[in-house]
């Protein structure tokens, strides 16, 4: 039985990553879990520079979900390399970090950074967060625009850029279709769904920053969807994400035509989750005698 | 070591006025500390997240930690309907608690503010100090009195004068001429500023145990922050994770 999946040339011990800003740098969930049995750890968003975040409240519960509305809180890259990425290094895993900007400068600062880090196996460039006001988003939401940044940190980059897809778009193959033209190496998605709560006995935003991105079991049926529709839309591999709680979610997304898969919000309800897909698409492939993992992938049948 | 796990519930009962008070048998109860908490996982799907609870109480020779809580929400009255025997899934220990040392053979104030009374429980069983409590509730709908006068000298205050001082902790403490060296509080937010201020004036260190909404109760979404006064070396940038760094601060760290 073979596990492992290739994503521009980078080959993981199996597809289960986990999803930026739900595993921080993996520090807090080692207590839990041996990191080595995870595919590859996926970082928090870092940028440039150490960013606060927004206020709290910055997390609600939502039927079947959360929202949350973090702000990228982030120490910045200098310390990041430091202390972040020297911990991961101690593990037998695959170092993805998840990069956010509020300019193309801010981007292109990072990627120039952890271009000298060999440890870093890929780059995953957040366009897509709905909670910060300036840049970040308006990458993500504008074929044209995600064109150009791709472009621009491609140019930078040393290591395969993963370029992290909103899912609060109108076509998200044109989107995919936009950012594998300006030379991405792979794809991921989704990201939240922007989503708001109000406490009806307050009459006030559950969230201080009024709206949130929605993730969760909740968005998993938008989220497969997304997939297929950006995995028949380009031959670069996708990264599927939302609302993964055990392999068998993970498998619909590998069905629909991703190459690999990450777990967020469902590591805070149960911190085993990521090892528990792992454990279980192996039982799946033994189940129905699949040789590889990878011949799952994209393999509904129309 | 932080795990989660599924416990059994050796009792429940209502102390108050939709305030219930549950035993669990777990191992989370030997090592765990006054001031920490335990994330409780309902059981619903609706209700996805842990439920911070702090631990009220400890009986390592049972090995059973206790919980005291109100009924708030969805969570809590999921809670409440359990049962002797029925499995409760918890994550903990969680955060850093209350420090002993620094109290240590000083005039301490234990003070708690309605839901925040429990935590000071364990507090007031291990800390050795002078101590006295004072708890403040909104009525006489009072809960954990008798427990907490057995580990000190108790005051009470209420918010409608129906037993002890009319008023808050504060009033409660100006009325009886209290005095201290250091004080721990756990509480809503207006009752924990006054501490806060109350202690500036007389440069004695205050414990303050805070609350926020959170998620992951581990420290790695970076939703329950509180604002410090300093860089926070974790954060490197001036929020603190309540639920690690915290929940107890003292009160000169924290912008509250
Ligand atoms: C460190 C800490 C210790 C606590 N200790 C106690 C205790 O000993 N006894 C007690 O009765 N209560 C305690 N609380 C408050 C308790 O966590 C909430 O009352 C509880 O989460 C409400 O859940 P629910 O499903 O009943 O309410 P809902 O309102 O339905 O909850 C919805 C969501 O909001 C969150 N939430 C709601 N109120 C709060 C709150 N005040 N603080 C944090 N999250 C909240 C819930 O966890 C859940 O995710 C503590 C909170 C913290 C942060
Ligand atoms: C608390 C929280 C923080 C997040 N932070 C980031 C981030 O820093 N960068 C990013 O690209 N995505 C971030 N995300 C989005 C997740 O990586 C993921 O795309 C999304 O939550 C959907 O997956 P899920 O339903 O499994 O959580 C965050 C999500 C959550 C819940
Ligand atoms: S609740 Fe996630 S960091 Fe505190």
């Amino acid at each position: 039985m073979n596990t492992q999946v290739t994503i521009a040339g980078v080959t993981l011990k199996n597809p289960v990553m986990t999803a930026s800003g739900t595993f921080g740098s993996g520090m807090e969930y080692a207590e839990f879990m041996d990191l080595s049995r995870l595919g590859a750890v996926v970082t928090k968003g870092v940028a440039n520079v150490p960013w606060p975040g927004n206020p709290t409240p910055r997390v609600a519960e939502v039927y079947g979900g959360m929202l949350n509305a973090i702000g990228l809180q982030n120490p910045g890259i200098d310390v990041f390399l430091e202390r972040d990425i020297p911990f991961l290094k101690q593990h037998d895993t695959t170092i993805i970090v998840n990069v956010c900007g509020k300019t193309t400068e801010d981007y292109v600062e990072v990627v120039e950074h952890l271009a000298e880090e060999p440890a870093v196996a890929m780059l995953e460039i957040n366009v897509s967060c709905p909670n910060v006001k300036e840049g970040a988003i308006a990458f993500g939401q504008k074929a044209d625009a995600l064109f150009g940044i791709t472009k621009e940190v491609k140019r930078h980059a040393k290591q395969p850029v993963i370029m992290k897809l909103s899912p609060n778009v109108t076509d998200i193959a044109e989107m995919a279709r936009a950012a594998e033209a300006a030379g991405a190496d792979a794809l991921s998605l989704i990201n939240t769904i922007t989503g708001m709560k109000i406490d009806i006995h307050k009459r006030a935003f559950a969230l201080a920053n009024k709206t949130g991105g929605m993730s969760g079991p909740a968005i998993k049926p938008v989220a497969v969807r997304m997939v297929y529709q950006a995995a028949k839309a380009v031959k670069i591999p996708i990264i599927g994400m939302g609302g993964i709680a055990n392999a068998e979610d993970a498998i619909e997304f590998l069905l629909a035509g991703a190459t690999a898969v990450s777990v967020g919000a469902m590591n805070f309800v149960n911190p085993y989750t990521c090892v528990e897909v792992v454990e279980g698409i192996e039982r799946y492939m033994e189940q129905y005698h699949v040789e590889s993992v990878t011949d799952l992938i994209g393999a509904v049948r129309e | 070591m932080k795990q989660k796990h599924t416990a059994k519930v050796l009792s429940q009962q209502e102390i108050a006025l939709a305030i219930y008070d549950m035993w669990i048998e777990t191992p989370l109860a030997a090592d765990a500390r006054p001031g920490q908490f335990v994330g409780i996982y309902p059981k619903d799907k609706s209700t996805l997240l842990p439920r911070p609870i702090s631990i009220c109480e400890t009986d390592a020779a049972r090995g059973a930690l206790r919980i005291v809580y109100r009924i708030a929400g969805a969570g809590t009255r999921e809670f409440s309907g359990y049962r002797e025997g029925d499995a409760i899934s918890l994550l903990g220990n969680l955060g850093n608690g209350f420090p002993l040392e620094q109290g240590c053979g000083k005039r301490a104030f234990l003070m708690g503010g309605g839901i925040g009374v429990p935590p000071i429980l364990e507090l007031a069983k291990r800390l050795e100090a002078r101590k006295d409590i004072i708890a403040g509730y909104r009525d006489a709908n009072l809960f954990l009195g008798e427990d907490l006068a057995k580990y000190g000298t108790l005051h009470i205050a209420t918010e409608d004068g129906s037993a002890g001082t009319k008023g808050n902790v504060m009033d409660a403490v100006r009325e009886n001429g209290l005095e201290a060296d250091i004080i721990y509080a756990c509480g809503p937010m207006p009752m924990l500023r006054a501490i806060k201020a109350y202690a500036g004036e007389r440069d004695i260190p205050a414990y303050l145990s805070l609350e926020e909404h959170m998620a992951c109760g581990v420290g790695a979404c970076l939703g329950c922050v509180v604002k410090t006064k300093e860089i926070d070396h974790h954060s490197h940038v001036h929020n603190a994770r309540i639920c690690t760094d915290g929940p107890v601060f003292e009160a000169k760290e924290v912008e509250i």
